[in-house]
Order: structure tokens, then C-alpha cells, then sequence
């Protein structure tokens, strides 16, 4: 039932193609409801102990004579993944309402990069899951080429390119696995023992190349610029659950194919989390953008995720997963607030500016919203944020000491600039804000007057709030189904 | 296999070769009917000459031409499909198999296709000529696949090639046009001389010209010096025809220059017939001096030096393409640069590798001229095929926009279309094919040079979607009536290249039963 995720998604796409301008935000909200609905029917009804194996749910012969199938399945961590991904699609279109421009084609490139994220988490072939992992880089070019703000054609194509440049590396690593083994069900590949030597070259190339995904230190400079290039849904998907396709990909595919590959590097790649986490929380502290300080706290929580991976216990994994879960809510509601109820209304993202305005006045659902997405993020007890991070950490010691203490003094960072972001943003001097105003009323003399925050959007920051809070309460909920799942992994073993 | 002797009856042998003799016949037809209604006009236009009735006049005898040319290849079409199984005549002159009967077939799909987008064509004035060239240049296509003995095949190339250097330059009132053709010609006549050097050279050394005696002959003597010249000589010919770096200075203008329907018929058809008997020649003729272009226990033979000539042509087709601002001189560069991911199947070599080359070239073929068409209408519309006629095309056709970029990001290997495919069953064929990876650099080339490929196919389509039309369409001042027929054939080209790439076991199934 839940690969009709996949299906529904791609129909609701077909549809906005033919039927032009017939209420497209309610067809694909519509649409991303009921991929949601099929998640949690799915999370409610299948049996944890279901979930513990990556079992198949579709097999049909698609290419025989080279072996492909089309093969869908699902474990704990993919549920979990499928689950973020409903959630953001839901909130994303909730937080485009607004887009009056070539409305159809927006949401159509928007259900594309939703229904190519639902195929990369329940593929269990990897020629498939290598197409949907591919679909989903050109969508996102034309939604921040066409539809996004701030240097948007530069943003939209180094994303592109960066993608598609992991993408090669992922390719490279995919073939070699594929011809050596004779086989693409990720499954039987993940039984298959690959020899020393090509496991120690193959296993960086193939992880190299889905970590540029997930914004890995040296290679996250798209994420920045793409983020605030693309409009707030781009940048809700982007940071949301594209990012996780990378740190995903590389659990499921590169560290269960390549398990002594993964031994040989795994340092390195804690050591690449680490710099990460701290590098990209001291760049933020230093914007002046609102969308790039998020953007590079995105780095930052992404580098936790890896951190989780590189140290390689059923702990810190999990703690990856969830993370991967929780910051794609947190993300989400970071950029709604910056993207569309500040940025909309105010025609700024300058913190500097903003903080003459002194929003939270005028604001005040807003200034609410991004309390508890700052609070989530800095991992604030009680919020997703801290479940995921604290679960890291704690798997981490027991084989990166020193990496935690960093880590753990890079978290600092993040609340320094979560904090200097929230305040300049929502609770500026207002005595200032005199001359400012002025300075405003010259652009944009209708700043004033905006409208308060509308009920679509509200649904939206409800959803994402609910949801960051709820897991923050009771986090077993999604660990009880994940950690199963990650230890039936082979290179735990 | 049966051998049929040659006293065989003529009726016989013309049964064989009746595919070929009804498209001679149909061409001869769509000549004389040119003819009569170019007489026709003439007469008209001197005694009422307004230019919108010789115009309209025109436009008819092109809707005949095309039609009955039209009829004429679905009839062979029908005949090939008629014909036996497995024939062999005159030492491999014509043979007949499953592989040649599939290609003759999209052969004469393509030169339909070509056909179809004629009829946009406002600048041929004598198209019962130019359609009579098609037909015959497709003979020259059959007899080029349906062969396996190097003089047939270079009687077949000629055929096709003079028919495609007259049909370059075409356009007579376009001097680009003329430019073209004559630089196509003088490559191309150089390319042939070449070919019947290196096959005078090889005939001089086996005693045979057929494929099949040749590999017999080099299997058991050791290769002199004066063999190889000509083993390498027949290859550069080749080379030449697929446009294959550092042999492919002619393609650029040629596509440019050439009238639309003739730059997608060299780009399509002509080139997946050079393929097919290209890795004829090397895999069944050469097939004792293959060599080895494995990295790291390389062996010299012809496998090394086309994974040479095909990572340069990856390498300077792409390179060169991110600096093109024309459509048509772009989608020449990137032509270069398939030849190339192409040639990676022959060296892999094999059933695998040689059904992965022909799969990439059909449906590139097809793409390519999917691509070809939106740029026919595109300058039947504005006047041109600059970037800055594409600005803005997804405001005024937004289905021709869409065609264009399935056609571009099938050209990138971006899925679910079916230029991913084709590379990812071209690529898993090549490292398949050298032991223990052998042939993973020239995979790498390939893989860097579709990275880079994406950026100049992302222009082509940020010209379309995201920038403004910089000034409104300049209309030309004549009327120029939508060109239903060619934007027809684009969305179907488009709509097959979805399908194929989601289901491409349609079009792989039947050419590997095919490939023996």
C-alpha cells in the first residue's frame, strides 16, 4: 500500500500538467495529503517487528535481461523517511498557497522531487533507486531557476551541477557493485562479499558521491547558495528530505554494500561531520541573510547526521535516522518563517534591517513559530532536535570521544547563532527602527500593512510544530521502529 | 545458415532485395510527380504570377511528394517484414538477418520521421528532388546494414553519402547552406578515399573482401605493418561518418548549415546505419586483432585506438559544446560527444557490448531528431535557431517546450528517460567487458563528460523557461501557418522517449534477440 505513495504523487503531477490552471495548490495538496495519510496508515498498521527487515512490498520484472526489477520495500528507516517526506510536501505546498506565477508547472516540479524522494526511500533495486535518486536533481534546477528570488539562476545551477557531479561518483560506485555482483537487488548485494580491495576504493567514491547530497564539509557550498536561492517550498524540500536522500542513500546503499570499505574510512568521514558541524556554525554566526544563517545551520545539522553514520553504532545510527527525521521538520519551519512569513512580508531577509522592525510585534504567530523552531534546533529539551542529537552523541562516545567533546562544543556555536538570528530577526531595538522605517517606507511603502498570517499558513507551522514536539516528547515512538532496522544492517556486525 | 550459389534466378534475388527496389522505385515516382508539378507551376506562374498561389502551389506538390514517399517506405516496411529470416548471397553482399532486418527498419522509421518534418520545410522549392534524395539515401542505408562484404559497404556509403551532400546543400538561398555542403563534401570524399584505401590495403593482404573470410585470415597470420595501415585507414573512414573526434570538423557546419530535415537525417539515420556496419567491421571482420583497451593490460589492436577516438570525442565534444550559442551548432558538438559514449560499446565488444552501442545509437537517433523538429518549428516561427529564438518558447508552446526538454535531459542521461538508460546499459556493458574493471577510466571519461554535458542542456532549457523573450517575436511578414504536422511528430517523439526510458525493454528486447 505505501508504494502508492509513489504513484499518487506522480498522477498528481500528470494531472497539473493537463488540466491547466484548475485549482492546482488544492490538487497537489490533496495529493500530498494522501501520500501522508498512506504514510501513517502504514506507520500504525504494519507490525514493528515488520520493520525490522527490509522487506519487499513490489517486485515485477522491469529489464530481465539485465537484471533489473521493479522492486519496492520498506523497514524502519525507510517508514521514517517516507514519513518526513509526507510531512514536508504537506507543509511545502500549505507554505506556497501564495504562488500566483505558473502555478501548474510549480507544483508539477514540487510533486516530482516529493514522488522521486518517495521512490529513493522504498527502493529495494538499485538501477531504480538510482532513477528516482537522479529525478529528482532536475526538478529542483527549474523550481529555483524559474520561481526562486536572490541570484536564483547561479544558485539553482551550482546545485544542479553539484548534484549531478555526486550523482557521477554515485554512478561510478553503482556500476562496479552492479557488474562485480551480477546483481541489483539491494537486498542479495547486501549478502554479496566484494573484495578487500575494490571495497577500499569504491566504497569513498559511492559515499563521496551521495554526501554531496547531504552537504558534507568541503562540499556543501550549494547548500547555502541553494537554499536561499529557491522559493520557501524549494528550500522546505531542499533542506527537508532532499539533503536526506544523500545521508540515506549513503546508510542504505554505500555502508551496507561496502561494510569493510565503510571500517576503512569511517574516521574520515567523522572527522569531515565534525569540521562540518563546527565550520558551518561558525559561518552562520557571521550572516547577515536570515536564509543563509538557516542554510548553513543546515550544514550544520547535516554534519550530525554524518557524525551518526561515521561512528557506527546501532545508537549513534539510529540517532543519524532520527535526526535526518527531525531535521527535516525543523528545516522546514526554519524556512517557512523566513521565506514566506518574513520575506513576504517585508521584502528583506537583512537581519540588520529586521531588526529595526521589531516583528514580533507585528508578527506575533510568526515570532511564535520561530521560538519553537529555534528552540528545536539549538536542541532544546522537549523538541526532536535534542532527542536526535542527544541519541548521537551518546552512540558516538563509546568510538569518537574526542569527536563528542568537539561536537558538544560546536553545539554552543548553534545556539549562538540560533539565538543572535532569532533576536535580530524578532525582537530588534524598536527605538531604532525610526530611521529604518523611513528607509522602508521608500521601498516598499505597503510593509506596514501586511496581512496577517493566513490560515494556510498557520496550518503549516501547526503541522511542523506538532510534529517537532510530539517526537521530542516521545521519540521511542520512531526509535522503536528505526533501531531494529539498524541493527539488522550488516556492517554493525 | 544457407549459402544460395550464384546461378540463382533474378526473381529470386529481386525478392530478396525487394524492400530496396520498391523505395528505388517509390523515389523514381516522387521524382517524376516533382517533375510534372514543378512543369506545372512554371506554366502558372508565367501566365498569373502572384507569389501566394505559386507558394500554395508548392506546398501542394510537397503534400504529394511526401505522401506518396510516405506510402512508399510503409510499403517496405511491410516487405522487410515478408522477408526470410536467414539469407546469405554472394559471400555476405546481402545478407539477411534478424539484425539487418531490425535496422532496416528503423532506418526507414527514421527516414520517415525525416520526411514528416519536410513538410515545415518553407525553403525547398523542388521538393520532389529533395524528397527523391531521402529515398535514395535510405537505399543507400539498406544496403549498408544489409551487408556484410567491404564493397558493397562502400558502394552503400557512397550511395548514401552523395545523396546527403546534395541534400546539405539544398537550400539555395542560403549561402550557410552551401557552405555546408561543401565542406561536407570535401570531408567527406577525403573520408572515403580513406575507406577504399584501407580496404584496397586489406583486400591486398586477405585476398577477400568479405567479413566473415577476412576474420578467418587474420585469425591465422600474424599482422604486418602494411595490414594494420589498413585496418586503421577503414576505421578512420568510419570515423569520419560518425563524427568521431578529431574527425569531426565538418559536423558543426553541417548541422548548422544544412536544411532541418537533412541535418536530423545525418544525425539519425546515417548514423545509426554507420554504427551497425561499423561494428560489423570491427567485431566480425577485425575480430582476431581486437586488442585490449583495458588499463592496465592494454594490447594494441583496434579496441585501444577506438576507446581513444571515443574519450577524445567525449572530451572535445562536450568541452567545445559549453561554448555554442546556436541550437543547431550545440546539438553538433553533443553529437560528437554520443559518438563517443556510443564507441564505448564496440570496445567493450561482445553481444553486450555491440546490442548496448546499437541501443544508445537508436535512441539517440531518435531523440536527435525529436530535437531537430522543435528546432524546425522554432525557425519556421522566428526566423532562426539562435538561443535567442528559444527565449521564452514555454509562453508560446508550452508543449513544444516540454518535447525540448525530454529531448535535452534524455540527451543528459537524466531518468525516467531513456538516454539514462542507454547509459547506464552502455556503461555496465563496458566494465562488464575488461576483467576486473579494465575499462573503468574510459567509463570515467564518459561519466565526466555527461557531468559536463548537463550544464550546456540546463542552458538550452533555462533559454526556454526561465528567460524572458527579449523582444516580441518577430513574426515574418508573410503568414506563416502553425506547422501542425512537424509539432505532431515532435510530441510523438517526445511521448516515445518517456516510454522508452520507463519501459525500455521495448526497444532493448528486440535488438539483443537480434544481435548474434
Amino acid at each position: 500500500m505505501i508504494a502508492w505513495t509513489i504513484y499518487i504523487t506522480f498522477a498528481g503531477a500528470v494531472l497539473l500538467l493537463v488540466l491547466p490552471r484548475t485549482f492546482p495548490r488544492w490538487i497537489a495538496l490533496l495529493t500530498t495529503i494522501a501520500g501522508l495519510a498512506l504514510g501513517l496508515i502504514t506507520f500504525i498498521l504494519t507490525p514493528i517487528a515488520d520493520l525490522a527487515h527490509f522487506t519487499s512490498i513490489v517486485r515485477v520484472p522491469w529489464v530481465p535481461a539485465l537484471g533489473m526489477n521493479y522492486h519496492l520495500a520498506i523497514d524502519g528507516v525507510s517508514l521514517t523517511m517516507v514519513l518526513v517526506t509526507g510531512i514536508s510536501a504537506v507543509s511545502a505546498v500549505l507554505f506556497s498557497w501564495d504562488v500566483e506565477h505558473r502555478q501548474n508547472e510549480f507544483f508539477f516540479w514540487l510533486l516530482l522531487v516529493v514522488a522521486g524522494c518517495y521512490g529513493v526511500f522504498l527502493s529495494a533495486d538499485l538501477f531504480l533507486f538510482f532513477a528516482f535518486y537522479e529525478l529528482v536533481i532536475v526538478p529542483k534546477y527549474f523550481l529555483i531557476a524559474v520561481f526562486g528570488s536572490t541570484n536564483k539562476e547561479y544558485g539553482a545551477m551550482k546545485l544542479t551541477l553539484y548534484s549531478f557531479f555526486g550523482g557521477m561518483l554515485v554512478f561510478i560506485g553503482i556500476l562496479t557493485a552492479y557488474v562485480t555482483a551480477g546483481s541489483l537487488d539491494l537486498n542479495q548485494l547486501s549478502q554479496f562479499q566484494f573484495s578487500l580491495q575494490l571495497q577500499a576504493w569504491a566504497f569513498p567514491v559511492l559515499f563521496l558521491g551521495f554526501a554531496v547530497l547531504a552537504g558534507i564539509w568541503p562540499l556543501h557550498t550549494w547548500a547555502p547558495t541553494g537554499h536561499v536561492a529557491a522559493p520557501t517550498a524549494g528550500s522546505m524540500l531542499l533542506a527537508g528530505i532532499v539533503m536526506k536522500l544523500g545521508s540515506y542513500a549513503g546508510l542504505r546503499v554505500a555502508m551496507n554494500l561496502f561494510p569493510q570499505g565503510f571500517q576503512m574510512w569511517s574516521k574520515w568521514i567523522v572527522l569531515l561531520a565534525v569540521i562540518g558541524i563546527v565550520y558551518a556554525a561558525a559561518v552562520a554566526l557571521r550572516q547577515r541573510d536570515l536564509k543563509f544563517v538557516i542554510g548553513y545551520s543546515s550544514v550544520s545539522h547535516m554534519g550530525f547526521v554524518l557524525l551518526g553514520l561515521g561512528a557506527a553504532t546501532v545508537l549513534s545510527v539510529s540517532g543519524a535516522v532520527l535526526q535526518m527525521f527531525s531535521h527535516g521538520v525543523i528545516a522546514a519551519l526554519l524556512f517557512a518563517v523566513a521565506g514566506r512569513m518574513i520575506y513576504r512580508r517585508t521584502r528583506t531577509r537583512e537581519l540588520d534591517v529586521l531588526a529595526g522592525m521589531n516583528l514580533s510585534h507585528a508578527l506575533p504567530f510568526a515570532a511564535f513559530t520561530f521560538i519553537v523552531a529555534a528552540a528545536a534546533s539549538m536542541g532544546i529539551p522537549g523538541f526532536s532536535g535534542f532527542a536526535a542529537e542527544i541519541t548521537i552523541l551518546i552512540g558516538a562516545w563509546k568510538t569518537h570521544p574526542v569527536a563528542v567533546w568537539i561536537t558538544g562544543a560546536g553545539m554552543v556555536l548553534v545556539a549562538a547563532f540560533t539565538l543572535r538570528a532569532l533576536k535580530q530577526s524578532f525582537f530588534g531595538e524598536t527605538d531604532r527602527s525610526l530611521h529604518l522605517q523611513e528607509s522602508r517606507v521608500a521601498l516598499d511603502p505597503n510593509w506596514n500593512e501586511q496581512r496577517s498570517i493566513t490560515a494556510a499558513e498557520k496550518c503549516g507551522a501547526c503541522l511542523l510544530m506538532f510534529v517537532t514536539i510530539a517526537v521530542g516528547i516521545y521519540p521511542k515512538l520512531l526509535l522503536d521502529r528505526i533501531m531494529p532496522a539498524v541493527e539488522a544492517m550488516r556492517f554493525l556486525k | 545458415m544457407k549459402a544460395v550459389d550464384s546461378t540463382m534466378s533474378y526473381l529470386e534475388l529481386l525478392k530478396l532485395v525487394s524492400p530496396e527496389t520498391i523505395v528505388v522505385v517509390t523515389a523514381l515516382a516522387v521524382l517524376a510527380i516533382g517533375l510534372a508539378t514543378g512543369r506545372a507551376k512554371l506554366t502558372a506562374t508565367i501566365s498569373t504570377a502572384t507569389p501566394a498561389q505559386s507558394a500554395s502551389d508548392s506546398s501542394t506538390a510537397m503534400g504529394i511528394c511526401s505522401a506518396i514517399a510516405a506510402l512508399g517506405l510503409a510499403v517496405a516496411v511491410g516487405t522487410v517484414l515478408m522477408l526470410p529470416r536467414n539469407e546469405t548471397l554472394f559471400g555476405g553482399m546481402l545478407v539477411i538477418t534478424p539484425l539487418t532486418l531490425l535496422f532496416k527498419i528503423i532506418c526507414i522509421a527514421l527516414a520517415f520521421l525525416a520526411i514528416l518534418l519536410t513538410t515545415s520545410e518553407k525553403a525547398l522549392r523542388h521538393p520532389g528532388e529533395y524528397l527523391a534524395l531521402i529515398l535514395f539515401a535510405t537505399v543507400g542505408l539498406m544496403l549498408l546494414v544489409g551487408s556484410e562484404e567491404l564493397l558493397m559497404i562502400f558502394i552503400g556509403l557512397e550511395l548514401l553519402g552523395l545523396s546527403l551532400y546534395v541534400m546539405t546543400a539544398f537550400d539555395k538561398t542560403d549561402v550557410h547552406s552551401a557552405e555546408a555542403g561543401l565542406k561536407y563534401f570535401l570531408f567527406g570524399s577525403t573520408s572515403s578515399a580513406f575507406t577504399l584505401f584501407g580496404i584496397s590495403l586489406i583486400y591486398g593482404m586477405t585476398g577477400t573482401t568479405s567479413l566473415a573470410a577476412i576474420s578467418g585470415k587474420l585469425a591465422t597470420v600474424s599482422v604486418q605493418p602494411l595490414l594494420a595501415a589498413g585496418i586503421v585507414m577503414t576505421l578512420i573512414g568510419f570515423a569520419f561518418k560518425i563524427a568521431a573526434a578529431p574527425f569531426h570538423l565538418w559536423a558543426p557546419d553541417a548541422y548548422q548549415g544544412a536544411p532541418v530535415p537533412s541535418a536530423a537525417f545525418i544525425a539519425s539515420a546515417s548514423k545509426v546505419a554507420s554504427f551497425v556496419v561499423l561494428g560489423k567491421i570491427v567485431l566480425i571482420g577485425f575480430a582476431p586483432v581486437r586488442g585490449d583497451a583495458a588499463w592496465h593490460a592494454m594490447i594494441a589492436g583496434w579496441s585501444p585506438m577506438i576507446a581513444v577516438l571515443a574519450a577524445l570525442s567525449i572530451l572535445v565534444g562536450n568541452l567545445v559544446a559549453l561554448a555554442q550559442s546556436n541550437v543547431r551548432r550545440l546539438l553538433a558538438y553533443s553529437a560528437v560527444a554520443h559518438a563517443g559514449y556510443t564507441l564505448i560499446g564496440l570496445v567493450a565488444g561482445g553481444r553486450d557490448g555491440f546490442s548496448a552501442a546499437l541501443f544508445y545509437a537508436t535512441v539517440y537517433a531518435i531523440t536527435l531528431v525529436g530535437a531537430f523538429g522543435v528546432v524546425a518549428v522554432v525557425r519556421r516561427e522566428t526566423g532562426g535557431d539562435d538561443f535567442s529564438n528559444f527565449r521564452g518558447l514555454v509562453s508560446r508552446s508550452p508543449v513544444l517546450a516540454a518535447c525540448m526538454s525530454v529531448f535535452m535531459l534524455s540527451l543528459a542521461g537524466i531518468p525516467p528517460l531513456v538516454g539514462f538508460f542507454g547509459k547506464f546499459y552502455l556503461f555496465s556493458a563496458a566494465l562488464r567487458a575488461g576483467a576486473d574493471h579494465g575499462l573503468l577510466w574510459l567509463v570515467a571519461v564518459a561519466l565526466l563528460g555527461s557531468f559536463i554535458s548537463l550544464y550546456y542542456y540546463l542552458i538550452v532549457l533555462k533559454t526556454i523557461f526561465v528567460d524572458e523573450p527579449a523582444v516580441p517575436v518577430a513574426r515574418h511578414a508573410d503568414f506563416v501557418p502553425p506547422a501542425l504536422l512537424p509539432r505532431a511528430t515532435v510530441a510523438v517523439l517526445g511521448a516515445t522517449v518517456l516510454l522508452l526510458g520507463i519501459a525500455p525493454q521495448l526497444l532493448a528486447a528486440p535488438i539483443l534477440a537480434a544481435v548474434p
